[in-house]
């Protein structure tokens, strides 16, 4: 595989699109120099590849990940995809390269450096998820419960199965700003969809209420000969704090405004 | 009374119970009802003071007919009464909950009339929260001491956790503070709720819809510093009360003043002992997951912790045959006992080492803290090199070299980690 001829893949930013690369990459024994989308096309000295994404490529080289290296290796991979690391795609292709040679093996394989990076990236991605199952705050909008959270990872996928089956009598939306793409849900349907932007009405009296209500808990429940702020910073850092009911007004104090 | 008011005197009152975890069951979502629980547990935020709110924890009333000295609700004291209803309480706690703020309900309650009168009430919240409702997320329900044993049993086929406090680490404390608690009356629930969690777990295996009771166990709460016991005494004792009345979790909460009494250390310019209880709470991490006893922790010459020294570290330095641990040939009951290696490091070093031997860059990788677990351990028979501080170099050698001679004598050394 060393011997391969380096090439970019320019794929659509799916990962049916990324499957269909790696599939490419081994059909015609060529090694990716780097992946990318149209949007981020670059000049390189290598020649490109634009990979039409194809369903069963795809389908093929996700099975192979479970049959050849292992259940756990393919999970991993494929959350490997939802996080943040740049150049997530590299990171992927070449634990998954390890993992045809290595096998079910490659998931000891804690300290390589073709496996420690997307492990590390993807325990963020995972707690992040675990965090925002907590976080993340529904408004009642009448019809349906929405909420907005500013992942740095795409969360919702891994978010999805917890939400959809907690809440599975109610109507709700979660739209990630970061990645624009929104969480559906109805009884008992679900889409996660693209979206550039989400209008929210007003909220109503009630939900206000309930908003009063929950931040008076919160502030109540505070033990004061405790305080202690750099405690809480840790447990919840100030990045998710404008999505949260209770904390968001202890931002800017100052620029508070009386409703 | 407003709502609004209600809520604010019933979470002032219960604000001190220091148990606020929704851990340790998998109650999966059904189709059609509200609310799941998750195995790890689940915090929704942090409060001021940094401690984790997971669930709605109130009183259902701060009327009480008992005069517990280190109690904020005791009868003596001048405060705002009142009362949730059962179903105003479970029509908040449903509303909180599928906004996502909450993972369930802790009730607790202060004693209105009679230990059987407040236990009814709490029944019928959490039946209107459990039938009418149909909510299947986490209840962590107070077990009311002196309340009839068929009451607690229908409580306890309700909530997910029951709980009973112990208050004070003795009996003398007990009696002297709380003249209308008996330790027996406390530890009768207590009993009872072992009892209950066996018996139903062995009809669950005979049937899968047998009913379930405080499938989540139970757990308890003493007190820390309004009285004179030992560490090593409270220690025991959370042992024992791991051992003997299967519970899963011990709660310290460290004494805050909520009023003056003679029988009280003064409030003027107090300060509530949270390194003491940090300290506890790290050595009873240390008996739950990493077997250790209390003997081993504390003896009669040091009763006390080190405020200066987590009990891992203090432990290992008046150990010195123990160390140092080589990472790649022991076992993980020894990798468990390195000071700065928990259990995820632990469990990380015996899957790596099983591909190759690891050195201390490896260790960095699988994300093992070193600051501390350095001067315990060898990589393939070697100390860790290259420390470019110092400071460090010193400790190293302090620390690798003489630990024998640095356990028997000072405790400024010790200050440096």
């Amino acid at each position: 595989m060393s011997d391969w001829p380096l090439v970019n893949y320019q794929y659509d930013g799916t990962f049916a699109g990324f499957l269909s690369c790696v599939y490419d990459s081994f059909t015609y024994r060529e090694a990716p120099a780097a992946f990318y989308t149209p949007e981020e096309a670059r000049i390189s000295f290598y020649t490109t590849r634009v990979v039409e994404t194809d369903e069963a490529h795809a389908r093929q080289v996700y099975a192979s990940w479970k049959r050849r290296i292992s259940p756990e290796a393919q999970q991993l991979a494929a959350n490997g995809f939802l996080t943040c690391m740049p150049e997530r795609e590299m990171a992927i292709y070449r634990f998954v390269a390890l993992g045809y040679q290595v096998g079910a093996d490659i998931v000891h394989w804690l300290t390589d450096e073709r496996v420690e990076p997307l492990y590390k990236s993807v325990q963020f991605l995972k707690n992040e998820a675990h965090l925002l199952k907590g976080f993340l705050r529904f408004a009642d909008y009448g019809a349906f419960l929405a909420g907005r959270i500013q992942p740095r990872n795409r969360v919702l996928p891994l978010l999805r199965p917890h939400f959809c089956a907690r809440y599975n009598t109610e109507h709700f939306l979660i739209y990630d700003e970061t990645h624009q793409e929104a969480l559906f849900y109805r009884p008992y349907q679900w889409a996660i969809v693209p979206l550039e932007a989400l209008e929210l009405p007003p909220i109503t009296r009630n939900e206000a209420g309930y908003q009063a209500l929950w931040k008076r808990f919160y502030d109540t429940v505070a033990i004061e000969g405790r305080y202690n702020p750099k405690l809480r910073r840790n447990n919840v850092p100030k990045r998710y704090w404008n999505h949260m009911v209770e904390l968001k007004d202890e931002l800017e104090p100052h620029s508070r405004q009386p409703h | 009374m407003e709502l609004m008011d209600k809520l604010t005197i019933l979470t002032d009152a219960a604000k001190y119970d220091a148990a606020c975890t929704s851990s340790g069951l998998d109650r999966q979502a059904r189709k059609g009802r509200m609310g799941s629980t998750l195995p790890a547990g689940c915090c929704h935020t942090f409060s001021a003071d940094g401690r984790c709110v997971t669930l709605l924890k109130v009183l259902l009333t701060n009327i009480c007919c008992y005069d517990c000295q280190y109690c904020v609700n005791r009868r003596s004291n001048d405060l705002p009464r009142t009362a949730f209803t059962p179903r105003e309480l479970a029509e908040l706690t449903m509303q909180f909950y599928r906004r996502n703020y909450i993972e369930g309900l802790f009730l607790s309650s202060a004693v209105l009339r009679s230990p059987d009168y407040t236990t009814e009430l709490m029944i019928r919240a959490l039946t209107i929260l459990r039938k009418d409702y149909g909510f299947r997320g986490y209840i962590h329900a107070k077990a009311i001491p002196g309340a009839d044993p068929a009451l607690t049993w229908q409580l306890g086929l309700l909530a997910d956790r029951l709980s009973v406090n112990i208050e004070l680490p003795s009996e003398r404390s007990l009696g002297l503070l709380c003249p209308d608690k008996s330790r027996k009356a406390i530890f009768r629930p207590m009993a009872q709720i072992r009892d209950g969690s066996h018996q139903y777990a062995l009809e669950r295996r005979k049937s899968r819809n047998a009913p379930r009771f405080a499938p989540a166990g139970q757990s308890t709460q003493m007190i820390i510093g309004a009285t004179p016991e030992t560490d090593l005494h409270i220690l025991q004792l959370t042992s024992a009360l791991y051992r003997k009345y299967r519970l899963k979790r011990v709660f310290y909460s460290a004494y805050m003043p909520v009023a003056s009494s003679p029988l009280l250390p003064a409030p003027e310019g107090y300060q509530p002992p949270l390194l003491r209880e940090n300290r506890l709470y790290q050595a009873d991490w240390l008996l739950r997951f990493y077997h250790f006893s209390a003997n081993e922790l504390l003896d009669d010459q040091n009763p006390n912790f080190d405020p200066n020294l987590d009990p891992k570290c203090s432990w290992a330095l008046r150990h010195p045959e123990f160390f140092p641990v080589e990472v790649n040939t022991a076992d993980y009951e020894a990798l468990l006992r390195v000071p700065g290696i928990g259990v995820t490091s632990a469990k990380r070093i015996v899957t790596a080492r099983r591909v190759g031997p690891l050195h201390f860059d490896g260790l960095k990788k699988l994300g093992v803290v070193l600051k501390r677990a350095q001067y315990f351990l060898t990589c393939c028979g070697r100390m860790c090199e290259g420390l470019s501080l110092s400071e460090d170099a010193v400790l190293r050698q302090l620390v690798a070299e003489e630990a024998p001679r640095l356990t028997q004598y000072q405790p400024e050394q010790l200050s440096l980690f």
